[in-house]
């Protein structure tokens, strides 16, 4: 391992890696001029340090492209709360409670994340334009009964819920290094998940009643092959890659079967990939 | 001193280096302690205590911890189900044990060497065929996890290791939400676990184990994070 060598191979990508490891130099010179003393073993951990240390702590930039990013996911749920509330007798009266509930949590997220972007010195995105049928403004997409038929409100609330779970887990490890932003994206985070649990057991509820053997549960239980459990093969993409069974590099397939291996481990996904599956059907472009 | 005998960590050798395979230098040190420390099975000292140790290692200790307790709680929950139990409350606690089972012998498989002991449990102030008294624990035990792992993400140096975490907190979230609902409908995110900002409270090393220590014969202490005695 050549440990210039790397850092010159960065610079040609990031000019700034000489600044931004600037306070570490005299540890890459120790490294260097005592380097029959480091253990060869040692090196990958130094160097992971040091580049941890430039790059680990999120930038405010990059804090506020997430809370954005954030925003705009709360934005398309809120609306989406809001517009179903707003249609009388969608909601049958026992189930009101539950959306209530969540509808009041979504508005309280698109608040509290413009409020932190504006503290922070950030601009809030607006709003994007909506489709909640899924049709990118053309109406008439695969939830066309989206406002009018109360189990496709729920079925479109379940992926909404599901998939900002993973938004958020996928976004986490961006606001490493800022401890009150990312407390509170964990904690968001930790809030749709039990949106998503209340969705699928009002689902499961009203499809086998509360106390008969559920077949629609608070947990993403995937196949070895779908991660879809939703029944609704047009969110086959938004449950990809829940079916993983691999985590930390140890196959848990040998522990449990796939249902409780997939279902005791929620997946990521990346920005690119969140904003995949809703630009272009729910995010009007 | 009693020798565990593994009998899942048989192929997990490599694995093991590929999820520590940041941790570098300290994972060993800390391996090395591990093995010198007593095992289950051992006569328990007057004290019997175990340290979750530092940095990454420290914070997945605490999560195998706490996934120790939840574990031991719902088999038991399972293997003396309460009177009145519905078909759905039957698979509902099924599948949750499983979840949780899997996430203990997940960090055991994964932390390897560096894994805290097996904790004993004690569960003796939980009525286990009181209906009541089981989900009330087990709404405990779930918002605690919830807290604990929000509380604790910032600690987390690999991002690797924030989102293997974050793989289960939603989790126990959904099980919170789950229990909260069989307990009283709609109660899945009352101000007693969420906030006025929609934010699911989180919670220090130091508030979490304070709180579980008293399910624990063996208590939990985490000398690198503010909570040196019990």
């Amino acid at each position: 391992m050549n440990l210039f060598e790397i850092v010159n191979e960065i610079e040609k990508v990031d000019p700034e890696i000489h600044e931004r490891l600037n306070p570490r130099r005299a540890a890459i010179k120790n490294i260097t001029s005592f380097g029959s003393k480091v253990a060869l073993a040692a090196m990958p951990f130094a160097l992971g340090t040091m580049f941890k240390k430039a790059y680990g702590a999120a930038s405010t930039a990059d804090v506020i492209g997430v809370l954005n990013y954030a925003l705009t996911l709360e934005y398309l749920e809120a609306g989406f709360y809001n517009a179903g509330s707003a249609k009388p007798g969608l909601f049958p009266g026992s189930d009101v409670l539950y959306i209530n509930k969540i509808t009041a949590d979504e508005n309280h997220h698109v608040t509290f994340l413009k409020n932190v972007i504006g503290s922070l010195g950030g601009t809030a995105v607006a709003a994007p334009a909506v489709d909640y049928t899924g049709g990118n403004n053309k109406g008439g997409g695969p939830f066309a009964t989206v406002f009018t038929n109360y189990d496709t409100f729920l079925a479109v609330a379940q992926v909404f819920e599901d998939t900002g779970v993973r938004a958020y887990k996928g976004a986490a490890p961006i606001l490493l290094g800022n401890q009150v932003v990312l407390t509170a994206a964990l904690g968001i985070h930790a809030v749709e998940a039990r949106h998503a649990a209340a969705i699928r057991k009002l689902r499961n509820d009203r499809a086998n009643g509360a106390t008969a053997k559920p077949t629609i549960l608070p947990y993403i239980v995937s196949t070895a092959s779908l991660g879809n459990d939703t029944g609704v093969a047009v969110a086959n993409g938004n449950y990809a890659g829940e079916e993983n069974v691999t985590q930390g590099g140890v196959n848990l397939s040998s522990l449990a079967s796939a249902a409780v291996v997939t279902a005791a481990f929620d997946e990521p996904l990346t920005k690119d990939q969140v904003l995949a599956l809703l630009v272009g059907s729910f995010i009007v472009n | 001193m009693k020798t565990e005998t593994n009998s899942t960590t048989g192929g997990a050798n490599m694995a093991r280096r590929s999820f520590l395979r940041y941790a570098g230098a300290g994972a060993a040190a800390v391996a090395v302690l591990g093995a010198s420390s007593c095992r289950t099975g051992h006569i328990e000292p007057p004290t019997d205590y175990t340290d979750i140790g530092s940095g990454d290692i420290g914070i997945l200790n605490y999560a195998y911890a706490l996934e120790q307790l939840e574990a031991a709680f719902y088999l038991q929950v399972v293997a003396t189900p309460y009177s009145g139990i519905s078909t759905a409350e039957t698979a509902y606690l099924t599948d949750i044990k499983d979840h949780e089972v899997l996430h203990r012998d997940f960090f055991k498989t994964a932390l390897g060497g560096a894994a805290i002991k097996g904790l004993t449990p004690d569960f003796s102030t939980i009525n286990f065929s009181d209906r009541a008294s089981v989900l009330n624990a087990a709404k405990l035990f779930e918002d605690t996890g919830v807290k604990a792992y929000d509380g604790a993400g910032y600690l987390i140096q690999n991002p690797d290791y924030l989102t293997i975490a974050g793989k289960i907190v939603s989790v126990e979230a959904r099980h919170a939400s789950l229990i909260a609902n069989l307990i009283t409908p709609g109660s899945f995110v009352n101000p007693d676990q969420v906030d006025e900002n929609g934010i699911n409270r989180s919670a220090s090393i130091a508030e979490i184990l304070g709180a579980v220590n008293g399910f624990l014969k063996t208590k939990v202490i985490a000398s690198s994070f503010n909570y040196d005695k019990v």
